[in-house]
């Protein structure tokens, strides 16, 4: 497989007051070019690690991440990510949010005219084409989330990184994210790697499901192929035998075989133990 | 919702309405309570308020006479009224007159430098209490404007760097507690020995008043502006290091517009501790202006005077009212937080 996305034996250590803390260890994937890649496993095992290594947010301290050849040293709009607060700015209007990245990304590339065509354009990919003056205040939650996601669009990233898109939904919303992300991702094909805590949600959107184990140094546990024919239909799965399996096989790993035998069970215990995921300033 | 509420706290329903739910009579309950609160308690209370100064100050013998009731005040807010008409129309009769003498001087084919002369001539009539009010406002006005000018960027450039804002906190910790009065002769030998013109563009004493207010009022900005800014969500600073903003564009686009509330919040509070300065300073530097009309009344010593002061001091607590009620009005304005409760 040639692969598109390196992440190429990855390990980070923050320093701490209780000394330094190893959060990854020798992380290694290779996503290929349209593949949707779902990151999974238990709270606080470095899912979201990852994924900022991958964004440029934080940098490994050994390992490395490569795309398409280069190597990533910081964030950028090649690697666009959908936060799970979608971090839209709150003074601006849903248009505006977007445009802002458009604006950005698409300075020298495009007219003021395909600017602002590609905006709306992208907006109407998320169905929010009708809500474009209101501002993140005024909309619901899962609204906001389609606003996120259609900025991330709008950058053409190489690779779409979502953490936890949908987490903070209720089920219903969430049910309809996922069909909107299908058919976005049936549409434009991106390579894509998603956190989720939401079995159900790997199985049904991913190619792969990259399950991981937990931390400290958190690895790459164990990797499920996703053999299921596009376009899927979560009512007609649900009763599939296939679907039901590898659901299965991921439930099995994350309540039996998610600790590593020289890493004895823990309990989870809040934030206390979690890394911090963000760097400051 | 929220609109819908304010708009009965206000109580602000058309009278039409009211008489109607008056009618009906099954509101009546909620609006007798509404009218209660927003209108009959706060009548009440500056009533009650009437009553004990004017029997308390008859209860005060000063060595002016007795200390003013509110009977007084009026009195001697009716007058400075009218003694500002008066001066008002001697200025008028001045130049009326000026303006003649000026003609007639034009057809005795007087030099012409002479009749600029008489043109270039001002009335020189003491300012009454309403022109020390206007220049109390206009010196205000441009000491507050300068502290924010300077304090806003301090605060953004200290909010974004560490260093720079361990660098400054010290310096802020100490001189934000200290007292306009400190500053004020500081001010006025570094204003006398810097602003040297032989046609000077403001006055000295101007300048005094509102470098002082200057001075004391850039802390406040600096500080809620600094916090503002360093209080920005790490998600939306991640979101521009995504777009790789440059430091120009991410301080407009997203640090500035984030920390607007707090901005104002400093603003605000920047206002009222200018407005309360510059009394003082006024006061002390015997620079023209409400804080001078209240020691020349002092100094003066008629048995009027205690009653202009007493008129001053509620107009200096009016104004800072409605100063404070301005800046409430931008905050809300200007905060993309709508939902904040702004009070």
């Amino acid at each position: 497989m040639n692969s598109y996305l390196d992440i190429d034996h990855v390990s980070i250590t923050f320093p701490t007051d209780k000394g330094p803390l190893n959060v990854l260890k020798d992380v290694h994937l290779k996503v290929a070019q349209g593949e949707f890649v779902s990151l999974i496993g238990h709270s606080g095992c470095g899912k979201s690690t990852v994924l900022n290594i991958v964004a440029g947010l934080l940098s490994a301290t050994e390992g490395g991440v490569v795309l398409e050849g280069k190597e990533v040293t910081e964030p950028g709009p090649d690697r666009a990510v959908v936060f799970q607060h979608h971090s839209l700015m709150p003074w601006l209007t849903v248009y505006d949010n977007v445009k802002l990245a458009v604006d950005r990304v698409f300075r020298k590339t495009k007219t003021k005219q395909e600017r602002h065509e590609w905006t709306l354009h992208n907006l109407e990919l998320v169905h929010m084409g009708h809500a474009l003056d209101r501002r993140p205040d005024e909309i619901s939650g899962g609204m906001k989330q389609r606003v996120g996601i259609a900025r991330a669009l709008s950058m053409q990233p190489k690779v779409l990184l979502m953490d936890e898109p949908f987490g903070a939904l209720d089920s219903l919303t969430r049910t309809h994210m996922q069909d909107s992300l299908m058919e976005i991702q049936a549409n434009l094909n991106n390579t894509v790697i998603m956190i989720t805590h939401d079995v159900d949600e790997a199985v049904l959107l991913s190619d792969r499901i990259v399950m991981m184990s937990n931390g400290p140094s958190a690895t790459v546990g164990e990797i499920l192929n996703i053999d299921l024919p596009r376009p899927r239909d979560r009512l007609e799965l649900a009763e599939d035998p296939t679907y039901n399996h590898y659901r299965a096989e991921v439930v099995k790993f994350l309540h039996e075989r998610h600790t590593k035998p020289e890493a004895p069970k823990k309990t989870e215990g809040g934030n206390a133990d979690k890394p911090k995921l963000r760097l400051a300033g | 919702m929220i609109s819908a509420i304010r708009r009965q706290q206000a109580f602000n329903l058309p009278v039409f309405e009211r008489i109607l739910d008056y009618l009906a009579g099954d509101r009546l309950t909620r609006i007798a309570g509404n009218f209660g609160r927003v209108v009959l308690v706060p009548v009440l209370a500056v009533g009650v308020f009437l009553l004990l100064w004017s029997v308390g100050a008859k209860n005060v013998q000063t060595s002016l006479g007795q200390l003013p009731g509110p009977a007084a005040v009026w009195d001697q807010t009716v007058s400075l009224y009218q003694e500002h008409k008066a001066e008002r129309d001697k200025e008028a009769e001045f130049y009326e007159r000026m303006d003649e003498r000026i003609e007639k001087a034009v057809a005795a084919g007087q030099p012409e430098d002479r009749i600029q002369r008489m043109r270039d001539r001002q009335y020189t009539g003491k300012p009454t209490f309403f022109d020390q009010i206007f220049t109390s406002l206009y010196t205000v006005a441009a000491g507050f404007l300068l502290a924010s000018l300077i304090a806003i960027p301090i605060g953004i450039v200290s909010g974004m760097s560490r260093t720079l804002y361990g660098a400054l906190n010290p310096l802020i910790q100490l001189f934000k507690p200290v007292s306009p009065l400190a500053w004020l002769p500081l001010v006025t030998m570094v204003v006398s020995a810097l602003y040297v013109s032989d046609d000077p563009m403001f006055d000295k004493s101007f300048l005094n008043s509102a470098l002082t207010v200057t001075l004391c009022c850039i802390w406040p900005t600096v500080i809620n502006t600094t916090v503002g800014v360093s209080s920005v969500d790490k998600d939306l600073i991640n979101v521009s290091r995504v777009l790789r903003l440059s430091w120009f564009t991410k301080t407009m686009k997203i640090v500035l517009p984030s920390s607007v509330p707090m901005i104002f919040t400093g603003l605000r509070l920047s206002l009222g501790i200018g407005w309360m300065v510059l009394i003082a300073a006024e006061m002390l530097a015997q620079n023209p202006g409400l804080g001078k009309f209240v020691w020349d009344e002092f100094q003066n010593g008629s048995s009027n005077s205690l009653a202009r002061i007493m008129v001053a001091v509620l107009v200096i607590g009016f104004i800072g009212y409605l100063l404070d009620r301005g800046m409430l009005s931008l905050q809300r304005h200007f905060n993309w937080d709508k939902n904040a409760v702004l009070r």
